[in-house]
């Protein structure tokens, strides 16, 4: 929610970062010029932000405190119910099943941006820069995106199974490893994370191309002259000029990742046993199946919490780095 | 180190329906500092692209030394090259960005650091070795991207593309003399783009001056200015440039609509009649209060006060004519005298204009 | 049609990007002259009231505007990058404003477009679009929609500053011309000293955020109140030198400058020499001899410019008329007339009586 701000402030030092850079008159002719100290000039704008200030009231701080109320009360039914502190919150984190569900979902996170981020990085530097390929390049870099989450969850159900999935056809047959993701903890939790990296690299992907194709000509150029290899190239002209993009990328699959629900839902249902049941999965199961609420608002609290802190903590170090 | 030689090269961007840059031959001597002055849109940068490698020209052939280097990337062809706008590698520091060129070729660490030491002491960039080059200011970073280029000794050429667009004024001064002074003591080959004449004049031993693709005509500074071979290099080089009246010639005789302004001398024999274009430098005109050949009858219009210099503006029967003078030397005189003025057909210089026999010189 | 800033200071992000600037526009043009980063643009952005002062006022006939919209003042902008709609024809941009301009008679804006085009010399060039269009025509596009809609205020910030050198100096007389009879307050911006000299309009030198001087440019080029007007309106650079005060004597590198009779008290002075009152022949008597060294010659056919070293450790620029060849390493005496010596004190102000008092003498 308050993240979704982190983002625009990164692109938005990006953009002034980008002034600077050699614009080839041509095409940077008709652009407008960076108003970089405009000042509100009245004070009526602000109210222009009062319709998104009560949207978001209704859809997010309203909820959230209804949240805060389940995690400090015990709640027997709608009209009876006792104030009990912070005992749900210890109860929570002491709770062996969350902890072990924490450090699954933080295991998958971690894993999700060890190989999403820089696959993504790859494909992008892959694609062309220019030419009738792109457009081409671009939509088949881009199908997995269009596709809705449980129906992902649902080809990849499918995809994975050894008797009629092709997937799980030819790792069974054809590479002769046993495989099945309903019996195997290891396997079920390899399906899960082939499904997230097919699913969501496209986005890095694209992001990245996005932030490759804004470094001007002469830049390459440069380094051809200065007798760059191709790694060197990458390392010392595409990498720093992509930190801003990865910013994001790394925050929006990290948030994403770390909340993941549907896909494995779908897939694994959180099994076999619990391999597969990520604090999301966990959450619900608390919430919905055991109608534990109190729990549950306290889970939900500590979860959004910790979510909000791993973006900080990325944003600061990623940004700082830059300076 | 060697001459680049251009044998019959040209370039199209649109598979030959029209030449960025037609076919031309071309030796650049060794060691020489060349620049090569146009508009923008003339082809002086594909020109530089084509020598540096990062074109591959449409025709022709590239030699370096003799040796046909046309399809080579530009790391084969030991070319440096300092673009428009600053180009660093923003997250080194000023040290690692003058030895990045060094490194990526294997050199030893020792000559690494002496050479990267030289050519910071020559830019004026001892101090700021250590800093991250993004923080440096947009005039420093170009000095950096500038000794990038000149870091390699050994290099063939160094093509330097409009490389003080982003510097102020006065440094501009002070870094284009330091060029010209590294150039005497390094001897590299220097080919220098540029649309700014004081630019090219002040620093080359030889000026190329290109115009639609073409090369319109090369020689030393002063060569250009005082006997331009073509009407644009009148206009182009020299400010303001050269003023052209329409006159004709008639058996020997130029005259500007009634006027006799003197008398033709062909370049190649006797001039045929027909119409001319007459032009003549501000530097070359001289107001007088009485007629003196060769010149024409005007009336003083109005001055600009320059500082160190005015230019007078004057109107004359075939139109307006500017003078350039010492400040304080005009009056209100009605008789411009040229002193040095050239005919021009179809653009190409035909012939000088000289006194009118019986009225002196 | 009078325009005053009152103590207008601008602070961002604690640095002082102007400070208490007072000025006094009027109708017709002004030049606003500045080295890089002195605050032009901002003072034209406060003007347009595109940015709002830390403190001050911006006062128009007698009525404070300081905080008025930029949509409701009567003001134009031209930028130093060619801003135009890419995806209108010329025709269309220049009519643009005219389009928006509540009042405008619709019937009159084919007639404006044509007659602004003319002026700008763009007319045969209306149907086409911004990316077909050179450097120049583009520039000459976005000045043609400026002055479309007649305004009160037209700022220019740097308008040809991107342009070709060739272009600048065609564009800059035509301009001249366009403004000369202005009614508006025009607002031109540079950091030319040949374009603030030929428009030879009201000046106001702007430097480090502060306004260094106001007036007539000619006359601040022939006697520059302080070392910073002299700099700035300087193209070749001012040749500065130290200047010792030594028991009333004013020294530099040794040649003695003041003849007897002059005095001069106080701290050490700086010497401003302007390149082309710097000769290596000597040309009227009592002339200063300094000797020095050739480093360089810069020839440009009309002009040389020699590079001298002075008492060997002294850059010195002299600007000779004509194409001279020296070689590098020879000794060579450099003449100044000691009536052409700038001098200023150790803070910058002209010492102003001297320069006539060396004059008597001299």
């Amino acid at each position: 929610m308050t993240t979704s701000d982190v983002p625009a402030k990164v692109a938005g030092s990006q953009v002034a970062g980008e002034v600077v850079a050699p614009a080839v008159p041509p095409s940077a002719s008709n652009e407008e010029e960076a108003p970089r100290d405009v000042k509100p000039k009245n004070n009526r704008a602000w109210w222009l932000v009062l319709p998104v200030v009560v949207s978001v009231a209704f859809t997010a701080v309203i909820p959230l405190m209804t949240v805060v109320n389940f995690s400090v009360q015990d709640v027997f039914t709608p009209t009876d119910r006792i104030f009990v502190g912070l005992d749900w919150f210890r109860s929570v984190t002491r709770d062996p099943e969350v902890r072990a569900a924490f450090l699954r979902t933080l295991m998958f996170s971690a894993q999700v941006l060890i190989i999403e981020i820089p696959l993504g990085v790859l494909l992008a530097v892959c694609m062309p820069r220019r030419g009738a390929w792109v457009s081409v390049a671009l939509v088949v870099v881009a199908l997995p995106l269009l596709i809705p989450w449980n129906v992902v969850g649902t080809i990849w159900q499918i995809f994975a199974r050894g008797d009629i999935g092709l997937g799980g056809w030819v790792v069974n047959n054809v590479l002769g490893i046993n495989f099945n993701y309903t019996l195997d903890s290891t396997d079920a939790w390899i399906t899960v994370l082939a499904m997230d990296v097919w699913h969501w690299t496209p986005l890095v992907a694209l992001l990245a191309y996005a932030g490759l194709r804004s470094i001007p000509e002469p830049y390459f150029q440069a380094a051809q002259i200065d007798g760059a290899s191709a790694w060197a190239t990458f390392r010392h002209v595409q990498l720093p000029r992509l930190r801003g993009v990865l910013t994001i990328a790394i925050l929006l699959r990290f948030m994403d990742s770390f909340m993941i629900y549907t896909e494995p839902f779908v897939v694994t249902g959180g099994g076999p046993g619990n391999a597969t049941s990520f604090l999301s999965i966990l959450l619900s199961k608390i919430a919905v199946g055991q109608f534990d609420l109190g729990p549950a608002g306290a889970f939900s609290l500590l979860y959004f919490l910790i979510v909000q802190i791993a973006c900080y903590v990325f944003f600061t170090v990623l940004t700082r780095s830059g300076r | 180190m060697a001459d680049i030689t251009l044998e019959g090269v040209g370039h199209s961007y649109d598979g030959g329906r029209t030449h960025a840059l037609n076919p031309m031959t071309w030796t650049w001597s060794d060691g020489r500092a060349y620049a090569l002055l146009g508009p923008s849109g003339c082809g002086k940068t594909t020109l530089l692209n084509i020598i540096s490698g990062l074109i591959t020209p449409s025709q022709g052939r590239v030699l370096l030394g003799g040796r046909d280097v046309t399809g080579l990337p530009p790391v084969a062809r030991n070319i440096a090259q300092v673009f428009q706008f600053p180009v660093l590698y923003e997250e080194m520091s000023v040290y690692d960005n003058l030895a990045f060129p060094l490194r990526n070729r294997k050199y030893p660490k020792a000559e690494v650091d002496e050479r990267v030491r030289k050519v910071a002491r020559l830019l004026g960039l001892e101090e700021h070795l250590r800093r991250r080059s993004r923080r440096l200011d947009p005039g420093r970073q170009q000095i950096v991207s500038l000794g990038r280029g000149l870091v390699r000794s050994e290099v063939a050429a160094v093509l330097l593309d409009e490389p003080l667009t982003v510097i102020g004024p006065a440094l501009k001064w002070t870094l284009r003399s330091k060029l010209k002074e590294i150039h005497r003591d390094t001897g590299h080959t220097l080919i220098y783009v540029t649309h700014d004449q004081t630019e090219a004049l002040t620093f080359a031993d030889e000026v190329v001056v290109l115009k639609d693709g073409a090369i319109v005509q090369s020689g030393e500074p002063a060569e250009l200015f005082l006997s331009p071979a073509h009407e644009f290099v009148g206009h182009f080089i020299g400010s303001p440039g050269m003023n052209v009246l329409d006159a004709a010639v008639e058996r020997g005789i130029v005259r500007v609509g009634s006027a006799l302004v003197g008398r033709a001398v062909g370049d190649d024999g006797a001039l045929p009649d027909g119409p001319v274009r007459l032009g003549v430098r501000p530097e070359f005109v001289r107001i007088s209060p009485f007629p003196r050949s060769p010149g024409l009858r005007a009336g003083v219009t109005g001055v600009d006060r320059m500082g160190s210099y005015h230019l007078v503006h004057a109107r004359a029967a075939g139109g307006d004519l500017v003078a350039k003078t010492d400040p304080g030397e005009h009056g209100t005189a009605e008789h411009l005298h040229f002193e040095r003025a050239y005919l021009f057909r179809d653009q190409i210089r035909c012939g000088t204009l000289a006194a009118l026999e019986g009225s002196g010189a | 049609m009078a325009l005053r800033l009152d103590g207008v200071r601008v602070r961002q992000r604690g640095e002082v990007w102007l400070d208490d600037i007072n000025l006094e526009l009027t109708s017709g043009m002004t030049t606003l002259i500045g080295p890089l980063a002195a605050g032009k643009t901002t003072l034209m952005r406060v003007i347009a009231g595109l940015h709002t002062p830390t403190d001050g006022r911006v006062v128009v006939n007698g009525e404070d505007v300081t905080s008025v919209p930029v949509r409701k003042r009567s003001v134009a902008f031209v930028y130093q990058r060619f801003i135009n709609y890419p995806s209108l024809t010329v025709y269309e941009n220049i009519a643009s404003p005219l389009r928006l301009a509540a009042g405008f008679p619709r019937k009159d804006v084919d007639g404006r477009v044509r007659d602004v085009a003319e002026l700008m010399g763009i007319a045969d060039l209306l149907e086409r679009r911004p990316a077909e269009l050179s450097g120049g025509q583009q520039q000459r596009t976005a000045i043609a929609r400026a002055l479309a809609r007649p305004v009160d205020v037209l700022l220019l910030d740097e308008p040809l500053a991107n342009l070709d050198y060739k272009l600048r100096e065609q564009l800059r007389a035509d301009l001249k011309a366009m403004f000369q009879d202005s009614r508006g307050t025009v607002v031109y911006s540079t950091s030319d000293p040949a374009e603030a000299l030929m428009f030879a309009a009201p000046t106001v030198v702007l430097g480090e955020g502060r306004v260094q001087h106001v007036g007539d440019v000619a006359r601040m080029y022939d006697r520059p109140p302080s070392l910073a007007v002299a700099a700035t309106l300087s193209d070749p650079p001012l040749n500065l030198l130290p200047g010792v005060v030594n028991e009333g004597r004013l020294e530099c590198l040794g040649v003695p400058l003041s003849t007897p009779g002059t005095h001069f008290f106080g701290d050490d002075m700086v010497l401003g020499i302007r390149p082309h009152q710097v000769t290596i022949e000597r040309t009227r008597p009592g002339q200063i001899e300094f000797p020095a060294e050739i480093r360089l010659a810069e020839v440009t056919g009309s002009t040389t410019f020699l590079h001298l070293l002075l008492a060997g450790r002294r850059h010195l620029v002299a600007q000779l008329p004509g194409t001279q060849l020296f070689t590098p390493g020879e000794p060579a005496v450099a003449y100044v007339d000691p009536a052409h010596i700038l001098i200023f004190s150790g803070t910058g102000e002209l010492v102003a009586d001297t320069a006539t008092e060396v004059d008597l003498h001299g």
